[in-house]
This record gives C-alpha cells, structure tokens and sequence, in this order.
C-alpha cells in the first residue's frame, strides 16, 4: 500500500507543478490577479503531496518493506534506526526526491513570503513550477524510488557503510537545502527578466542567503566528514564531487555580494542577474556530476543511458532557456549606475572577478579531464597541486582585498580613511607573519603568508565592530556585524587549512601491546586489541593510552568496523583535540601477533577549519535575522530605482 | 650462457634487498614524501598514493623507494611511473599542447573579468561626471 500512495502522491505533486507553472506564469499579467493565487495554493498543496511521498519512503524505509526495490538495495532490519532514515537519501532514488521535496519547500516559502511585487512573485512560482515538473518527471520515469519487487526479499542489501555516519547524515540535506535554495533566485531572476522588474534583487535575499548559509554548512560538515572517516587526517582533496559544492557556493558568494549593489544603488543589474541564473546552474550540473556517475566512472553513464541523458537534457532546458531569456530581456533592464573608481561598487565588481576565475579554476579543473578524455583520449588527472598554483593565488588575492569593501562608501570612497582606518589590521597581520617566522618549524611562505592574510581579515572585522557599537540601527547594524562575522570566519579556515597544511606531523608505526611511539608531542602506548559488537557491524578496537610521563592522560579507542550485512570494512577514527591542536588516531592492518599498524597524525589548528565555517554561517544567519526583522520596503517604489535615478 | 648471465643482470634490482618503509635520512624521506604526494592513487577516488591504504599504493610506494635508493632523480621516477601508468598517475597535470588551456583557463577569466570590470567602472565614472 504505502509504495502505491507514494507513487499516487508523486504523481498528484507533478500535476500541481504543472498549475503552479501554467498559473505563475499567466499571473505575470498585471489583470491575473486569480491565476496568482492559484499558483500561490498550487505551491502549497504541491509541498503537501511531494511531502507526503517523501514521508511515505521514509515509512517504508523505518518499517523495513522490502517490497521496495529503493528499501530492499539500501536498507537493512539490523541498522540503527537513524541510519534507516537516512538510507532514504543514501540512494539515486531517495536523494532526487529529497532534491524536489527542497524544491518544494522554497516554492511554498516563495508563495508564502510574497515577498517582491505580485507579478514577480508570482512568475517565480510559475518557474519553480516548471523546475518541480521537470524533476517529477525524471524521477516518475528514470528514477522511481517506489518500484515493488515480487517477492520482495527477507533482508536487505544495506547501506554502504560509509554512509552510517552522524556527519553523512546531515550532509545531503544540508548541501541540497544550498543546491536547491539558489532556485529561489534564479526563479526570482527569470521572473524580472519576464516582467521587467527591478526589485528582484531585494525579494530574493533571503532565499539566497538561505542557500548560501546552507551551503557553507554542508561544505564544512562534507570536509570535516572526509576529516574523520578517511583515516588519514585529509580534510579536502579537490575531489570531483568536492568540487561540485564548491563550485555553487563561489557564485553563490559573487552573487550575495554583486546583488547587495544592485539593491543598494541600482549597478550591475544585468550581472546579477546572470550570477543568479549562474548559481543554479552550477547546482545543476553538480547534481548532475554526482547522480549521473559520470565522474566516478565515465562507464557508470552506460549502465542507465537513459538517467543521464534525461538529466544532461533537464540541464541543458534550463540553464539555455535562462540564458535564451536572459539575452532576450536583458537589454530591457539597463541602465546602470553612476559611481566613480575609488568606491565600495568597484570593490563588489572586484570581489566578483575573483570570485568568477576561482570557480572557473574549478570548473576547468573538474571537467577538463572529461572533455580531454572524450576528445583524444588522453587521462590526465587534475589534483590538488593544479589548484595550488592556480585557485589559491586568485583566492589568497580576493581575500586581501575584503577589508576595502565595507570601509569604502557607496558611489564614492575615501581609500586613504580606509588605509588609515586598516592600520591597526596591517599591524595585527604583521605581528601574525612575524610570529610564525619566529616559532613555526618549518617556515614556510605560504602559512606565513596565509597567516598575515588572516590576521589582516581578523583585524578589519574586529575594528568594524568596535566601530559598529552604538551606531547605526537594527537591519544595518545587524547587516554590518554579519559581513564583520563572515569576513573573519574567512580567517579562521585560512589559519585552519595553513596550520594543518604546514605543520601536521605523522607516525606509521607496528606496534605490539605494551609498546609505545611518539608523534609530535605525544607519546603513545598500545595497549592491545579487542573484539567489540555494535548494533550491525563486528569491530577490533584498539586501546591506546596518551602518556603523561608514567601516568595515562586519556584512552583513545580508534576502531577498524567490518560490516557483514554489506561485507564491508571501515575506519573508525579516535580524535581528541584540545581545541587548537588535534590529536588523530586510526588502527591499520592486523600484522599478526597481536600486532598492529597505528596511524598518528598531530594537526595543529586544524579545529579553526570548521570553526571557520561556522562562524561565515553565523555571519549569513545573522543578516538573515536583519533582512526578516526589517521592515518591507515599499513595493511600488522599490530601493534601487530611487537611487539609480538621482 | 650469456642469456643467463644477463638475465641474471637484469633481475639485479628485484633481487636487491628490500627497501625500509621509511628512509632513515630525513631528508630523503622528505623528498620520498614529497614526491608520494605527486603521484595518484589509481584504484581510489582522489587520494595519492601518499594517503590511500590500498595494496596498489603500498606497491608504487615500493617502486619509488626502490628507485630512489637505486639514485634516481625524481624527473626519472616520474617520467618511469606515467611510460607506465600514463599521465593519469600525476597529479599535477602536465603542460602540453592539450593541457595549455587547463592551466592558462582560470588566468583567462582572470584577465577578461577584469577588463570588463575596468570598463564598467569607467563607464560608470563618466554617468557620473
């Protein structure tokens, strides 16, 4: 029963998108003023029935049906329960529907927000609309989550066990709650193409400061993951599927900042417009990246041609509709603002040309191999010292510019007050590079220089706030403290990334119980091996004590998992850090004897990586709070056409 | 006869003795790790052979701390792993005719963004005056 009402739900849910786009779409008229509620309506029962068939999934991967084929291949009766909701997701099937229940999700928030005029609001609905369709669709027909196997089976296949996992729980919904939140503002970007209004920019911030905030989260939680699951103490590897969450969330930074100036003095009108449509498409082709299997192996493609092919089509209606639509009615909207060179504009537009060649740097790097492979056949592979040369220069350069941006006023900035006023920064930077000279080992240029960035950007925020106490009001003091947060979140990662970078240290050693090895500072005893059962695996978990002189300071229990229902191994690493220095232990192989391989890794700072990440969110969410407690500026006369006219 | 003794000749480095999973000069372990670093692992998603846990890596390992204590420089150990594995196992891509746009794309953007920029602003001067 509960795969037929799954299956009906969808399709209910494929039919209201077809209202909500057909509706929206006509409510761009000025005299439709019916069609725009039924789109609003349409968009709500939509989030209902796309609710329902995800809640139905979720029942039958709690109660086990296995006359599910989606159950049946990624679930297992032995797995804790929150790794069976988290199966749902764990799969092709599953994952889609997330992405269109998210869909759905900003479509009702579109539809209940209101925000921006009628007719805007009311084509974004109508996009969204078309967008939720086009998924249903593919889903309905290449990747139903609800197919029945007869006779089901008695057990199911499980769930890679990689996936078992807190972290991996909360990482798709996490990244797709970004991916998927930039189709708010490339629906609200198409919908003021259509209907030519300005206001858009102001209508969809919080959609893209959702999507941004969301991504930031789902990045940091994917690396420090990969941190410690891994079991080599990596936290980023410029991975493929990396990548394509990297990738949305640069544009989706361009386009936070490029859309703050069209709101506030009406410039780059076009551009941001094309960096909304930018944004989703990159979380377009991500998806499509990661789903179609194209990047694990160019041959998982063959094995569902039609998957791909669909997807790569769904793509391509978009992203060139867009843009079709884009240059058709684009030239509607120019204008263009009056600011002269030295101002917080040129710093915005600066912020987006970095930003722009860092994606590209991505985008190149991830796909050239692809395309070089398909065109000559040559394998090249694209790792981690490319983006050295070339991502890091054009971030590390963006970065030292962020302190100019909000010191220098709108049209027309002061750069000698701003030098002046950054003073206190340069000198908090140069106390960072002169200290790591003096007390790291090894010195190396780039945490030297990461180090003075960081403390250049730490500097400008701090020195932002103290002058933000007990000025401004409300919105704009909130709004000056979050960009003051995110700045200095920027920081934090960097001193992270360059810390571990540069000083991790490392031991590989056979150890027999009793014996004892040192990595960094620390000295470690092995005290054996035992055999442990959790819920659905069988683990061997190794004692080893952290000495202090002859005493023992702390137990850590690194563990190797064997998975029967699945029939696979895992590293369960054991981390104990003291903040700013993280202690990083996993068991290797079995050597016989009792001994046993143990892999050691000392990271300094490697905390402040995610830290970082959660202070740029922080940042993010408190702008958020600003936008929504703010008052609604007038709809008639929105903020940017008043400036743009003097 | 002259066949056995050259294949005896030719199995020479096999039969050298095996080489320790760490050099106990630092500085050629330094350069040991450094150059693991370079090198892909094949048989994993996005590891080099540094990291990854996989037979395949503990193997190129092998090979690579073999050659260098054989005295090989690490352009030969390179040049010796991609006649073999191809160009896949670097993980820096190489800079040749087909490779010139990968490195050169990003600069590219660079440059034309900030072209477009420097117009902008210029444009947006002169409305201004």
């Amino acid at each position: 029963m509960t795969g037929e009402l799954g299956q009906l739900a969808l399709c209910f849910a494929l039919a209201l998108a077809l209202v909500m786009a057909a509706a929206g779409l006509a409510g761009t008229r000025a005299d439709r003023a019916g069609a725009r509620a039924v789109a609003s309506s349409a968009a709500l029962g939509h989030l209902v029935f796309v609710g329902l068939a995800f809640g139905t999934l979720v029942y039958a991967f709690v109660t086990s049906d296995f006359s599910i084929v989606a159950v049946a291949g990624n679930s297992h009766t032995l797995k804790p329960l929150v790794y069976k909701i988290s199966g749902v997701w764990g799969n092709h099937e599953g994952s889609m529907l997330l992405w269109v229940l998210v869909l759905a999700l900003y479509a009702a928030l579109v539809a209940a927000l209101q925000r921006g005029g009628a007719r805007l609001t009311s084509g974004a609905i109508g996009i969204q609309g078309l967008l939720a369709a086009a998924f249903l669709l593919f889903i309905l027909f290449t990747s139903n989550p609800f197919f029945r196997l007869d006779p089901a089976p008695f057990e199911g296949a499980g769930l890679n066990p990689l996936l078992q996992d807190p972290g991996l729980a909360m990482h798709p919904p996490m990244l797709y709650a970004g991916y998927v939140g930039l189709s708010a503002s490339f629906a609200y970007a198409a919908a003021a193409l259509l209907v030519g209004e300005e206001g858009w920019a102001r209508a969809a911030r919080p959609f893209m400061l959702i999507a941004w905030i969301a991504l930031t989260c789902g990045i940091a939680l994917g690396s420090w993951w990969a941190y410690y699951e891994l079991g080599w103490g990596g936290f980023w590897f410029w991975d493929p599927v990396e990548n394509a969450s990297l990738m949305p969330w640069l544009i989706a930074t361009a386009l936070l900042h490029s859309a703050l100036a069209t709101e506030r003095s009406g410039a780059f009108r076009t551009w941001s417009l094309l960096l909304a449509i930018a944004g989703f498409s990159m979380s377009l082709i991500g998806t499509f990246l990661v789903r179609s299997g194209v990047l694990s192996s160019v041959h998982a493609f063959a094995s569902d041609p039609t998957r791909g092919f669909f997807i790569m089509v769904l793509i391509c209606l978009a992203i060139g509709g867009a843009l079709a639509l884009f240059a058709w009615r684009a030239h509607t909207l120019q204008g263009g603002a009056a600011f002269e060179p030295v101002s917080r504009e040129t710093t915005l537009l600066l912020n987006n040309v970095f930003l722009v060649a860092s994606c590209a740097c991505v985008f190149v790097g991830t796909l050239y191999p692809l395309v070089l492979d398909a065109i000559n056949g040559t394998k090249i592979s694209v790792g981690p010292p490319y983006y050295a040369l070339t991502f890091a220069p054009i971030f590390f350069a963006a970065l030292f510019l962020v302190p100019f941006g909000p010191r220098l006023g709108w049209k027309r900035g002061d750069l000698k007050a701003a030098w002046r006023d950054l003073y206190p920064a340069l000198g908090l930077a140069a106390v960072a590079a002169v200290v790591v000279l003096a007390v790291a080992s090894p010195r190396t240029i780039a945490a030297t220089g990461a180090f003075a960035v960081a403390g250049w950007l730490i500097g400008a925020s701090l020195i932002d706030v103290r002058k933000r106490i007990g000025r401004g009001r409300g919105g704009a003091r909130a709004s000056a403290f979050a960009a003051a947060l995110a700045h200095a979140g920027l920081g934090v990662t960097l001193i992270g990334v360059a810390g571990t970078t540069a000083w991790r240290s490392e031991a590989l050693t056979v150890l027999a119980p009793g014996e004892t090895m040192t990595v960094g500072p620390y000295t470690l005893r092995f005290d054996g091996v035992t055999r442990e059962r959790g819920p659905n695996y069988i683990a061997d978990r190794a004692h080893i004590a952290l000495m202090d002189g002859r005493d023992v300071r702390a137990t850590l229990l690194p563990e190797h998992r064997f998975y029967p229902a699945e029939g696979q191994d895992m590293n369960d690493t054991a981390i104990r850090t003291t903040g700013v220095r993280d202690l990083y232990l996993a068991l290797g192989d079995d050597r016989g004897g009792g001994r046993f391989t143990i892999r050691a890794y000392v990271s300094p700072l490697a905390p402040f990586i995610w830290l970082g990440g959660l202070v740029m969110a922080l940042g993010g969410l408190l702008s958020l709070w600003g936008r929504l407690r703010a008052r609604p500026a007038p709809q008639s006369q929105p903020a940017a056409q008043a400036l743009a006219a003097e | 006869m002259k066949a056995v003794l050259l294949f005896l000749l030719l199995m020479v480095p096999a039969l050298a003795a095996p080489v320790a999973d760490t050099f106990s000069n630092p500085a050629t372990e330094t350069r040991a790790r450094a150059l693991q670093r370079q090198l892909r692992c094949l048989v994993c998603q996005g590891e080099s052979i540094d990291e990854s846990g996989s037979p395949f890596a503990a193997d190129v390992r092998h090979l690579v701390r073999q050659q260098i204590a054989d005295g090989a420089s690490d352009q030969q150990i390179q040049d010796f792993l991609v006649a073999r594995y191809g160009d896949f196992i670097l993980m820096k891509p190489p800079l040749q005719p087909d490779t010139w746009l990968l490195w050169l794309a990003p600069f590219l953007v660079l440059a034309a963004g900030g072209g477009v920029a420097w117009l902008t602003v210029k444009k947006a001067a002169a409305r201004g005056a």
